[in-house]
């Protein structure tokens, strides 16, 4: 069995760690045989919509995004709709996760065109949301998400998704409506650092699991040696709490 | 000529350092200068343009304790005895503090105090820039440092651009060409400071690609993607936009020859526009060559000559914590050697100068090294530990017995064994214990003999790990004035 990864943009959105994410996936994955091969995609590359099984979509700065926003206009973001639609698997942070919307409106400045992919807009605002989260997910199994959050724009849900799930600590998307993330079939979009996946090992799995299924059927993975990884998940659910 | 405001800015800030004192809240460096500043806003100004040879202002994302004690040796060997203020006093409320206890009850400064040597932390700089407008303002570096606090590296660099045209023109800005975001704040309207740069020609310990932590690879002028000819650590190095054609200024300081050995020391030869130079730090590893040449630099500027410099290079020993050797006693022949890590370039830095790339790649022989990582996620350290995953810890796993045994502790010990573990690091040689006493007690007990341990602490980690050593005995000094 092979798992086939793309790193959107490495280069330009990747200020949070977010690496991590698929360093877990890679490494949970080869951890039960399955050959891992990660490619990194950029400005100006072509994406087959068929190739990929799960993309990973970070946060970067403010310049970078706007060449991002550039790029995804067009081929690439019509093969990222097409790939959810074929069951691909994208996870979105931060950045990434507001370019999947419809937009980005900044104060002072033209709207940030996203490409849709998930029924979501986000606006800028004055408060920026720092800190340690939690999250109670939505998701089969997952239970209990914890994270870290730092971002200003405030994302807004539409029909055409439902929430990654309640946000208990935290902002969540926007402060007001104790949302976190937004779903759409197999794309996810959050505001997770941390990295999330690492310390978020049953979110992993999950996530791998929708990866695999798209080109190899049901797969049902081996259990792994879970303590650290549970321990650095009982630390910042612990943080959380003491300094939320 | 007495300055009403002054005098009442400085005898109540006084006031408030005695009370803080007596109430026994030592080392509380802040109070003083709040309530001086809030008497008298201009009193930063007023004291420090009392200095007769004028300031230096170091700033810079890494580096800046150890660039800024560097010249504090040197100015000394010159005979300029200067007003230094002291890391962890570093905001703007903590530099009025050190010059309101530095002056007299009637608002002057002694005699004896020639010169300033400000070290700043990024972000208080656009506001103290312009209120102590150096002689010389030396920026080291900008690297990617706890986005929860400084923001993004665009941010920090805009702001500095724009205090540059506060510099008077006989001032000078010493910058690290090497690094895109630093070598670009002469692209500030208006800068009438003389630019002075350095940089690093050697090519012996350059990358083969740029980290993962590096950070400004887009122009700062036009946004493209920059080219690098050579890369030296993070994102310094030989670098052009093929777009703008913006690129590495000439350099006036040259390291044409740099020698690391170890976790020792290092040997510099340098060209400079008095001549070449020849120095020896003894502090290891290239981001302290980085911080030499700064230091070297900025002394040049400043006027110092060179002999001065090599002599208070000599002098130099390294700033509490930085990289700080302790034997440990009754021991079989143990040391522990402290490093301070606390960004993602930081940490690689360290890395690469435990494990030199000979060493990784099995040319040079090793025995395994001991280490002792403590990860806190207080305010100062940052709250947000998913920096750890931009380090590349992966070189400690490129080739099997480099490490011997990680205890890993503090307060967010599980997110650094777990980035251990994903960085393919043996999880049989990973032990875990929050508590960093116990941590530290069984590290050494684990330590075979004639070995070290290499204690790698975020800052408040630091600052605990430093007083428990002190508790020990192992110490003399517990506290940043020894």
């Amino acid at each position: 069995m092979d798992l086939r990864i793309a790193f959107l943009y490495p280069e330009l959105m990747n200020i949070y760690g977010d690496r991590g994410n698929i360093l877990a996936l890679s490494r949970r994955a080869q951890w039960r045989g399955i050959d891992v091969s990660v490619d990194r995609v950029s400005i100006g590359d072509r994406i087959d919509p068929g190739y990929y099984d799960f993309y990973f979509f970070g946060g970067g700065q403010d310049k970078q995004q706007i060449a991002v926003s550039h790029d995804l206009q067009g081929q690439k973001g019509d093969a990222l709709k097409e790939a959810v639609e074929r069951g691909a698997v994208i996870l979105s942070v931060c950045g990434g996760y507001q370019l999947l919307g419809h937009y980005y409106r900044p104060f002072d400045a033209d709207d940030l065109p996203g490409i849709g992919l998930l029924d979501v807009h986000t606006d800028a605002s004055n408060t920026r949301y720092i800190g340690n989260v939690l999250v109670e997910s939505d998701l089969p199994g997952v239970g209990l998400i914890v994270a870290f959050e730092n971002h200003s724009g405030c994302t807004f849900l539409g029909p055409n998704v439902k929430p990654l799930g309640k946000s208990l600590i935290g902002g969540g998307n926007n402060g007001k409506d104790g949302t976190e993330g937004a779903q759409y079939k197999t794309a996810y979009g959050c505001y997770l650092h941390g990295s999330l996946l690492p310390k978020n090992p049953p979110l992993a799995d999950y996530l791998l699991t929708q990866a695999l299924t798209r080109r190899h059927g049901p797969v049902q993975l081996a259990p792994l040696d879970d303590n650290a990884e549970n321990l650095a998940h009982s630390q910042a659910t612990e943080r959380a709490r003491l300094t939320k | 000529m007495r300055n009403p405001a002054l005098v009442a800015a400085v005898a109540a800030g006084k006031a408030s350092a005695l009370a803080t004192r007596l109430m026994g809240r030592g080392g509380g460096t802040a109070l003083p200068g709040l309530v001086a500043h809030t008497i008298y806003p201009s009193v930063l100004r007023a004291l420090t343009s009392q200095l007769p040879e004028g300031s230096i202002m170091v700033t810079g994302t890494n580096g800046k304790t150890t660039t800024a004690r560097m010249l504090g040796s040197i100015l000394e060997a010159a005979g300029l005895d200067p007003l230094h203020n002291r890391s962890g006093s570093n905001l703007e409320r903590g530099l009025v503090s050190t010059m309101v206890d530095a002056a007299t009850p009637g608002g002057g400064l002694p005699g004896s105090l020639r010169a300033g040597l400000f070290e700043v932390d990024e972000a208080a700089l656009p506001g103290v820039l312009p209120a102590i407008r150096p002689k010389v303002a030396l920026f080291n570096n900008l690297f990617r440092d706890q986005l929860d606090r400084y923001g993004e590296i665009d941010t920090v660099y805009r702001k500095w651009r724009d205090a540059l045209p506060a510099m008077r023109p006989r001032s000078t800005v010493v910058l690290n060409a090497d690094d895109p975001a630093i070598a670009a704040l002469t692209l500030a309207p208006d800068l009438r400071a003389t630019v002075f740069t350095f940089g690093i020609d050697d090519p012996r310990y350059s990358l083969d690609a740029l980290p993962h932590a590096a950070d400004s690879i887009s122009c700062p002028r036009c946004n493209s993607r920059l080219e690098y000819s050579l890369i030296l650590l993070g994102h310094l190095g030989h670098w052009r936009c093929p777009s703008c054609g913006l690129a590495r200024p000439r350099l006036d300081v040259v390291a044409k020859q740099v020698r690391l050995h170890g976790t020792e020391s290092s040997d510099l030869e340098l060209e400079t526009p008095v001549g070449p130079m020849q120095v020896t730090l003894r502090v290891p590893g290239l981001y302290n060559v980085y911080n030499g040449l700064a230091a070297v630099s900025a002394a040049l500027a400043f006027g110092v000559s060179p002999q001065y410099i090599k002599e208070g290079l000599d002098r130099f020993t390294a700033a509490f914590g930085r990289i700080e050797r302790v034997r440990i006693p009754g021991s079989n022949d143990n040391a522990l050697l402290m490093a301070l890590v606390k960004n993602p370039v930081g940490f690689n830095e360290v890395l690469r100068m435990l494990f030199p790339l000979e060493e990784r790649e099995g040319l040079a022989a090793a025995t395994p090294k001991h280490l002792m990582i403590v990860i806190n996620d207080l305010f100062a350290d940052g709250r947000d530990v998913s920096w750890l995953w931009d380090v590349d810890f992966e070189i400690l796993s490129a080739t099997p017995d480099l490490v011997g045994r990680v205890e890993v502790s503090g307060i967010r010990a599980g997110d650094m064994a777990v980035r251990l573990k994903y960085a393919g690091v043996d999880p049989s040689l990973i032990k875990l214990d929050v508590d960093v006493a116990g941590a530290l007690e069984a590290a050494v007990r684990a330590l075979p003999a004639g070995e070290t341990l290499y204690v790698l602490p975020t800052y408040t980690a630091m600052l605990a790990f430093r007083k428990m050593l002190y508790d020990k005995g192992w110490v003399q000094s517990q506290f940043w004035e020894q």
